[in-house]
């Protein structure tokens, strides 16, 4: 009876309709919780601004692990940390008027920034990762979470427990432009976080298909040992893969930075949802990994604004609870 | 530790450490309270080695045995264990702060109640655990640990949002600050208090938990545990139900992290969410790793390693550099977790005894 019955579900018009219920059930629950806050298309509008702003964060976190991960098979928990540090160093720069002051004085803040954060990824992974290179993935594991706890004492050393200021990227000044369409509150650095997000998966997609050493970056993440038999270092792809996954946490620090207060120890829960979003895309797939941060986004806003705010982080990991079991199935149980 | 290894069953070891650490519980005890000949350990080690201290090591070396078991042996990743121990505190807590919750408010004042609290409350654990373990454990490797550390975090902020509840009134764990006035715990009339009767209560569940453990690892269980980790198709092909026994693994640490809770709540007689955060679940990786992964005798050793390292950072570094609230302790503390990992993976205990046995030929 039961075999009848997951059979039956499992049938591809009855799959169908039963993602339809659960999405309808879904939604009307929202609805319904909505309701009784008094949420009009206004609100969820809001909501929805705010859940893709979030959201593009972490798509842009999320394609730093894709991007290590493929190369090298290992899941960086110290991700967060290349954000956090990002966002922190450009502020300094920022505040020590090293490229001037003004619009020049952030652009050269943020550039010096990215740099000073791939160099930090590069050191990392000599420094961490090559030593370890042959170790089980447990000890692996560790280690990078050991360099997240490092980088985050060290930014509380250099920066103190207090929140810190960036200018947003349009005015130049902590108050940042709005645009009110419909009465929906839209910052204008909302605009700078999705248009990043689009560049940098762009720009990605270019190098990763048009470039020799994107070419030679994917060859060594379908397969090593025949990557190596063509030529090509597994070592020198390992750290120019963190590398590029530093400077992509640092960008996505940088256009965060004036939307949040940055502060020393913001990279571990935003280095979490990037690794939902990831692993939406089951750690491989960039384009997916940044569809998977965009929903990741809007799930936790539209559910912790019909609910409590204070939840706002359960029902992220619900979804990556959500998203693991069924990557399972296509993992498969696969061969150690 | 190898699969071909022959399973010998030498119990005279394992009586030997029983008793050579019951001993050095006993001696440190006794220097604590008699300080004969006006020798004060915790002067001697710059106020660092006092009751509290030995007593929060008891209590996290009970956490640590369990953790060993699903880390080391079982080999799967859990960086979300501290959810256990608060788990196990807050049950605690809970009910015996506000026992009318369950209408049990008569049942209160009793002595065994606290006692009765923690025996539900580890099988309860242990039954969540279950639940968790049965779908969560069909991940691996760097899927698992990122979702225990998920589900770790999870439940902290379950503690810290009051489980949940949208309606304030219904104050169950106190939100962020906490719950205060947990009873001490006593038999009869007399209390397990003050700290030196507490002492020993604890580690004798640490030392009844190393037995239980060291039993079940020399045991039939133990042995297809060791098989699961080098290889889980070689281990199924030979006939181990790994989903049974990876689920019993976690169980098993679940019930050791929650016993090692009730204890903390009872100590402390406050809990908060604070203490159960990501940082704490870090800190017992880092405890089980230094005293060894697959090593029940180092998790003593490992959190004592860990425990006064860094209360000596604490009070010593911060008098050589102008520290901003323990940051240059949690430098340190990553170093020295990268470091373990990357040179001894195996642990210091183990590490050491073989650069002994190679130097003695």
């Amino acid at each position: 009876m039961r075999d009848f019955l997951l059979r039956s579900l499992k049938h591809k018009s009855y799959k169908f309709l039963a993602v339809g219920g659960s999405t309808v059930a879904v939604v009307a629950l929202i609805l319904i919780l909505g309701a009784q806050k008094n949420f009009g298309p206004q609100q969820y509008g809001q909501l929805i601004v705010a859940g893709l702003g979030d959201g593009a964060i972490y798509a842009l976190i999320a394609l730093g692990f894709v991007m290590i991960y493929t190369v090298t098979g290992i899941i960086n928990f110290a991700q967060g940390a290349f954000v956090m540090l990002g966002s922190m160093i450009a502020v300094t720069l920022y505040a020590s008027k090293i490229g001037g002051t003004g619009a020049t004085g952030l652009i050269v803040a943020a550039l010096l920034a990215i740099v000073a954060t791939t160099a930090i990824g590069v050191i990392v992974e000599r420094l961490t990762i090559f030593p370890a290179r042959n170790a089980d993935s447990l000890t692996l594991i560790i280690i990078t979470v050991g360099v997240y706890i490092t980088l985050q004492g060290l930014a509380l050393i250099f920066w103190g427990s207090n929140a810190r200021i960036l200018p947003a990227f349009t005015t130049v000044a902590t108050s940042d432009l709005i645009f009110r369409p419909g009465g929906i509150v839209l910052k204008a650095q909302s605009l700078w976080i999705w248009g990043t997000t689009a560049v940098v998966l762009a720009l990605l997609m270019v190098f990763l298909r048009r470039t020799l050493l994107g070419k030679a970056l994917r060859a060594c993440s379908v397969n090593r040992y025949a990557a190596r038999l063509m030529g090509i270092s597994p070592s020198r792809m390992s750290i120019f893969a963190f590398g590029l996954a530093a400077a992509m946490g640092a960008v996505a620090g940088i256009v965060l930075a004036p939307a949040s207060r940055p502060i020393y120890d913001m990279g571990l829960k935003l280095g979490l949802k990037g690794f939902v979003a990831a692993a939406m895309g089951g750690l491989v797939s960039s384009p997916v990994a940044v569809l998977g941060g965009l929903l990741l986004g809007l799930t936790e806003n539209i559910a912790a604004g019909v609910t409590k705010s204070g939840l706002k982080d359960i029902f992220a990991f619900i979804v990556l609870i959500a998203v693991l079991l069924r990557q399972r199935r296509q993992m498969g149980r696969g061969l150690e | 530790m190898t699969l071909t290894e022959r399973p010998q069953k030498r119990y005279g070891s394992i009586v030997v450490g029983i008793l050579v650490l019951s001993v050095i519980i006993l001696v440190i005890g006794w220097l604590e309270s008699a300080q004969p000949g006006g020798l004060n350990i915790a002067a001697l080690t710059g106020g660092v080695v006092t009751f509290d201290t030995m007593v929060r090591i008891g209590i996290l070396t009970t956490a640590v045995v369990g953790l060993n078991l699903l880390m080391g042996y079982a080999g799967q990743v859990s960086l979300g264990q501290v959810a256990f121990i608060g788990l196990g505190a807050y049950f605690s807590a809970v009910l015996t702060t506000r026992p009318s919750l369950i209408g049990a408010s008569g049942l209160s004042g009793h002595w065994w109640w606290p006692w009765l609290l923690m025996l539900v409350g580890t099988v309860f654990t242990g039954g969540l655990a279950y639940l968790v373990g049965r779908p969560i454990l069909r991940l691996r490797g760097h899927y698992l640990a990122m979702a225990t550390l998920g589900l770790g975090v999870m439940v902290n902020i379950l503690f810290r949002e009051n489980l949940g509840f949208a309606v304030d009134k219904v104050n169950i764990t106190g939100g962020s600050d906490g719950i205060y006035g947990i009873p001490r715990l006593s038999i009869g009339s007399w209390d397990i208090w003050p700290i030196e009767r507490y002492y020993y209560l604890v580690w004798l569940v640490a030392i009844v938990g190393i037995l239980l453990a060291l039993n079940m690892v020399k045991s039939r269980s133990g042995r297809a545990l060791r098989a699961l980790h080098c290889s889980e198709l070689a281990s199924e092909t030979l006939g181990v139900d790994t989903a049974r026994y990876k689920v019993r693994a976690l169980v098993l640490s679940a019930m050791y992290a929650s016993i090692a809770g009730s204890l903390y709540a009872h100590f402390r007689v406050a809990v908060s969410p604070k203490p159960f955060d990501f940082g704490a679940s870090l800190e017992l990786v880092v405890m089980a790793a230094v005293g060894g992964m697959a090593s029940v005798w180092g998790a003593p050793f490992g959190v004592a390693a860990v425990v006064i390292l860094r209360d000596l950072l604490r009070t010593h570094l911060s008098l050589v550099i102008d520290a901003v609230g323990g940051a240059y302790e949690v430098v340190a503390f990553g170093i020295i977790l990268i470091l373990i990992m990357i040179f001894m993976p195996e642990g210091v205990v183990a590490r050491t005894k073989e650069v002994v046995r190679r130097w003695s030929g």
